[in-house]
């Protein structure tokens, strides 16, 4: 565990009934790295990622972020501490446009919303930053365009440019290349590349090469557990992970692909 | 205070919460496996009322009325599962409310055009007119008491219909976890059908019952329903557990509330302050039960849902 | 460009209701008949009541059950006062009864807001079925309340046969005052709701309304907003409710009874949810074919006008059914807006987070 860690899991526990889902996580994320997490599906990536955003409440265990013990803290709480996320099924605000998506973002994190009068869609502010977001995403001509009727690989650009634009300490992205295709997961790849050293993040992804070609540091969950932890390559050659993860595809790292 | 009375009162909560469970079992399950808000299920209430009295006369038997009500509101029910509520599943719940309202207004209306607007009569059957001592010195109406019996007995019935067989089995997937269930391979919308049947018939029990102790009119079922509402949010939408030990509750506690807490009150306030209120608390109690269940689990004393 | 010639005939039609709601008065009194004036009135306190609901019900998702407590919470502020200024009685042993339409209405929609905000607190711990229930259920218990006051005559209310006083020369047994008086706060009330809706305010509570998971995976408590809107929403329904029994002459626990709920969600629904004009609409609507079906259905079948809910519980149903964006949607489309990108009000539920799960603690 370092110093520098803006975002620490200590011994994170999860039961349901007598189901343990998660059993005593270890975990950090430190400035500017991205941290994959892997592991088959029922692993406990979800439980993970609930706990670490406050909307799963741990049995046992705490979460820290930028050195705050933010264990009690509602979802709300840690996001306007500096925790954005994106969700594995796509999860933006149909009804708004993708500038108005990012924008409500940036006014999440620009404080309180009691401003009862002054129209929000014609805040210079939060539209520039917003704007600046989606161009670093590649939407930026699409602005106008109602967020429902984007195509699947730009919904998931629209994700990350909602937690850019609220200059996170961390980000989770949960399986960001979810459901794409080659094309637009080759896109998305170049644009995780591009933001990396910017922008702690904590990727769950099952795209092998996604993960290997972005992650610094890997950590391998089976079954609720923490199998291995470390550099990718010391990843790669770790017997306990070819054995529970990658057994089924000796070739693994890049075969697996995605969903 | 005077044991008689208290006796009495117990009674009474006991059978007022049999009534409303009743009621909520078949509204929770509802509530449960469909994710329906139906407030028309008062409306089953106060037709099975009105059908128990039409065939009571007819037939000049209060038994047999009542027999014949039940299998006649399932059909009602069916009907209106069939015909209005089977598009709704999938609407958001705001759509559910104005339609179950707008048939709530149907139904008072059509029930108003056939019956009339003049509460009509309902007597329980001669056998069960009079009082029977249920401890030495304490008489209570006999009818009341046969309510009694009757919904702990359906309480057993439903217990063991949905514990033992395989229908109930489909009921507590259905209720718990819906796309499990319909994984294993559960009709839900036939399943739906028959839990939908059988609330209606024994909201009618519930309706036939009543009218004969209070009287058949039109808008009885609103009455009933709202406190149906009161006895699912504490016992857990979804949970027919729930709903019996919440009926229970509230049974228990408006009947003592408003039996007792006056005279409590005299103990501490002046009589005609005490009156007062002790009659506003006790008209509030069930509600400010649920308040503070809702504080403490908001999801309810038992829910359904993991 | 098309869009600004339907924005050009959407307010030409707006404008033109507006116009026609400023001189109604005098078309009424040149016709002779002084009993629209006090319909209108009537009309137009209803819509400021529907169209509180529709801040939290259109703007919010919420669907409250039981907003007519709030009416008939304001509707007692007044009736109480009242009869303490008549028989000079201090109210709960502390406060001077009066008639003072100043005081009244404010008082009305201080007191409403601060029941909105402890029953609000509440529900908002739930959502979906048990929040729909729950709001009813506390109405009810209002109902009960107030039906248990042998002191305000219990189940039959409050004759309040003096309506409120205003200063100077306004006078509220006027009905032409008064009338105007009503029109301009729901004209003020719409154009502050318009500002709200789109206020950062305004548009976390739809951001909430549309995805509360996701609201609050941004970082907006949406409790806290939701709860603003729902104590707002509980003040101006006061405000009607006060307005409302100077209207009517009297406050009994039947302007709580939950059917006046469901009547508001109507209004609402019909007129247009999370529109500014829709719940207005609504309230014309509604209490229109209350005053006029029966004597059309009586003209068609004698002494069936009398069973005329019978056309409106299947009308309503057929409404939900097939006509979701209400009469506004009617004038947005007839201001050639058409398939004008108006998102839908209240998501579908398939694809949305599940509901019971409490998101807070």
């Amino acid at each position: 565990m370092t110093a520098d860690a803006v975002l620490r899991a200590q011994g994170l526990t999860k039961r349901y009934g007598g189901l343990v889902a998660n059993d005593r996580i270890d975990l950090d994320v430190r400035a500017g790295e991205i941290h994959a997490v892997i592991g088959p599906n029922g692993a406990g990536k979800t439980t993970l990622i609930g706990q670490l955003t406050g909307a799963v409440r741990a049995n046992a265990g705490r979460v820290h972020l930028a050195g705050r013990d933010v264990t009690a803290l509602s979802p709300a709480r840690r996001a306007r501490l500096g925790l954005a996320r994106s969700f594995q099924i796509t999860n933006v605000f149909a009804g708004f446009s993708a500038l108005e998506n990012v924008a409500v973002a940036a006014q999440a994190r620009a404080g309180h919303s009691f401003r009862f009068w002054a129209p929000a869609d014609r805040d210079a502010d939060l539209n520039a930053r917003a704007a600046d977001a989606l161009a670093q995403v590649g939407l930026g001509r699409l602005a106008d365009r109602p967020a429902g009727a984007l195509a699947h690989g730009q919904k998931r650009r629209l994700e990350i440019a909602m937690a850019l634009v609220q200059a996170p300490r961390v980000v989770l992205l949960d399986e960001p290349m979810a459901g794409t295709g080659p094309d637009e997961a080759a896109d998305l790849l170049a644009l995780l590349g591009q933001l990396k050293g910017r922008l702690a993040m904590l990727l769950v992804e099952h795209d092998m090469d996604a993960v290997f070609s972005l992650a610094d540091r890997i950590t391998v969950l089976v079954e609720g557990r923490v199998i291995s932890a470390g550099a990718p390559e010391a990843i790669r050659r770790d017997p306990a992970v070819r054995a529970a993860y990658l057994g089924t595809d000796e070739a693994a790292p890049g075969a697996a692909g995605a969903r | 205070m005077d044991p008689a009375l208290v006796v009495e009162q117990t009674l009474n909560g006991f059978q007022l919460g049999v009534m409303l469970f009743l009621m909520a079992a078949g509204l929770t399950l509802v509530f449960g496996i469909m994710d329906l808000i139906n407030l028309a299920h008062g409306s089953l209430y106060m037709v099975g009322a009105y059908l128990t009295a039409t065939f009571a006369q007819a037939f000049d038997s209060f038994l047999l009325g009542l027999l014949l009500a039940l299998p006649a509101a399932a059909l009602v029910g069916v009907i209106v599962e069939v015909t209005a509520l089977r598009t709704l599943y999938r609407r958001a719940h705001l759509d559910q409310v104005l339609a179950t309202f707008g048939l709530i207004l149907f139904f008072n209306e059509l029930v108003r055009m056939i019956w009339g607007p003049v509460p009509i009569r309902l007597d329980p059957p001669d056998f069960l007119a009079g009082q029977v001592e249920v401890l030495p010195g304490i008489p209570y109406s006999a009818f009341r008491l046969a309510i009694i019996v009757v919904g702990i007995a359906v309480a057993i019935g439903l217990w063991a219909l949905i514990a033992r067989t395989r229908l109930g089995m489909r009921i507590r997937a259905g209720a718990s976890n819906r796309p499990m269930a319909t994984a294993l391979g559960v009709d839900i919308a036939r399943l739906f059908t028959v839990v939908f049947a059988l609330g209606a018939a024994l909201a009618a029990l519930a309706g036939g019952m009543a009218g004969a102790v209070l009287s058949v009119e039109v808008g009885m079922g609103e009455q009933i329903l709202l406190l149906t509402f009161v006895v699912i949010v504490i016992g857990g939408i979804g949970s027919v557990r729930g709903a019996f030990f919440g009926a229970l509750l509230v049974g228990l506690v408006d009947t003592y509330g408003r039996a007792f807490l006056p005279d409590l009150l005299r103990l501490v306030l002046e009589p005609a302050v005490a009156d007062g209120v002790g009659a506003s608390l006790a008209s509030m109690a069930i509600y400010l039960v649920m308040a503070l269940v809702l504080v403490v689990r908001p999801r309810g004393l038992f829910p359904a849902h993991g | 460009m098309d869009e600004a010639a339907t924005r050009r005939r959407r307010r030409l039609i707006y404008g033109g209701l507006v116009g026609f709601l400023l001189v109604l008065p005098l078309l009424a009194e040149a016709a002779g008949q002084g009993f629209y004036i006090s319909f209108a009135t009537r009309v137009l306190i209803l819509a400021l009541a529907a169209s509180s609901l529709n801040l939290i019900l259109g703007y919010g998702g919420l669907v409250s059950f039981g907003h007519a407590a709030y009416v008939g919470i304001g509707g007692y502020v007044v009736g109480i006062a009242f009869v303490h200024a008549g028989d000079g009685t201090p109210i709960l042993g502390l406060l001077p009864g009066g008639t003072d339409a100043l005081v009244l209405l404010a008082a009305a929609m201080a007191v409403s807001g601060l029941v909105a905000a402890v029953i609000g607190a509440i529900c908002l711990r739930t959502r979906g079925v048990a929040f729909i229930m729950i709001t009813l259920a506390f109405a009810q218990m209002l109902f009960f309340f107030l039906v248990s006051l042998r002191r305000y005559n219990g189940e039959d209310g409050i004759a309040v046969w003096q309506r409120s006083t205003l200063p100077g020369p306004l006078d509220l047994n006027e009905p032409v005052q008064f009338y105007y008086l009503v029109l301009g706060l729901l004209l003020a009330l719409l154009y502050g709701l318009n500002r709200l809706v789109a206020s950062r305010f305004g548009r976390a509570l739809r951001a909430a309304r549309d995805n509360e998971g996701r609201a609050q995976a941004l970082g907006f408590s949406t409790f806290r907003y939701q709860l603003t809107a729902f104590v707002l929403a509980g003040a101006v329904a006061g405000l009607a409710g006060a307005l409302l029994v100077n209207a009517t002459g009297f406050v009994a626990p039947s302007y709580l009874h939950w059917t006046r709920s469901g009547d508001l969600i109507v209004m609402v629904v019909l007129g247009g949810m999370g529109t500014i004009a829709g719940p207005t609409l609504g309230a014309a609507a509604l209490m229109g074919m209350e005053e006029f079906l029966p004597e059309l259905i009586d003209a068609l079948h004698d002494g069936a006008g009398d069973y005329w809910k019978i056309v409106l519980g299947p009308l309503l149903i057929v409404i939900v059914l097939f006509a979701r964006r209400g009469l506004a949607g009617v004038i947005e489309a007839a201001a050639g807006a058409g398939a004008l990108r108006l998102p839908r009000l209240i998501p579908r539920r398939p694809g949305q987070p599940p509901r019971r799960r409490r998101t807070r603690r």
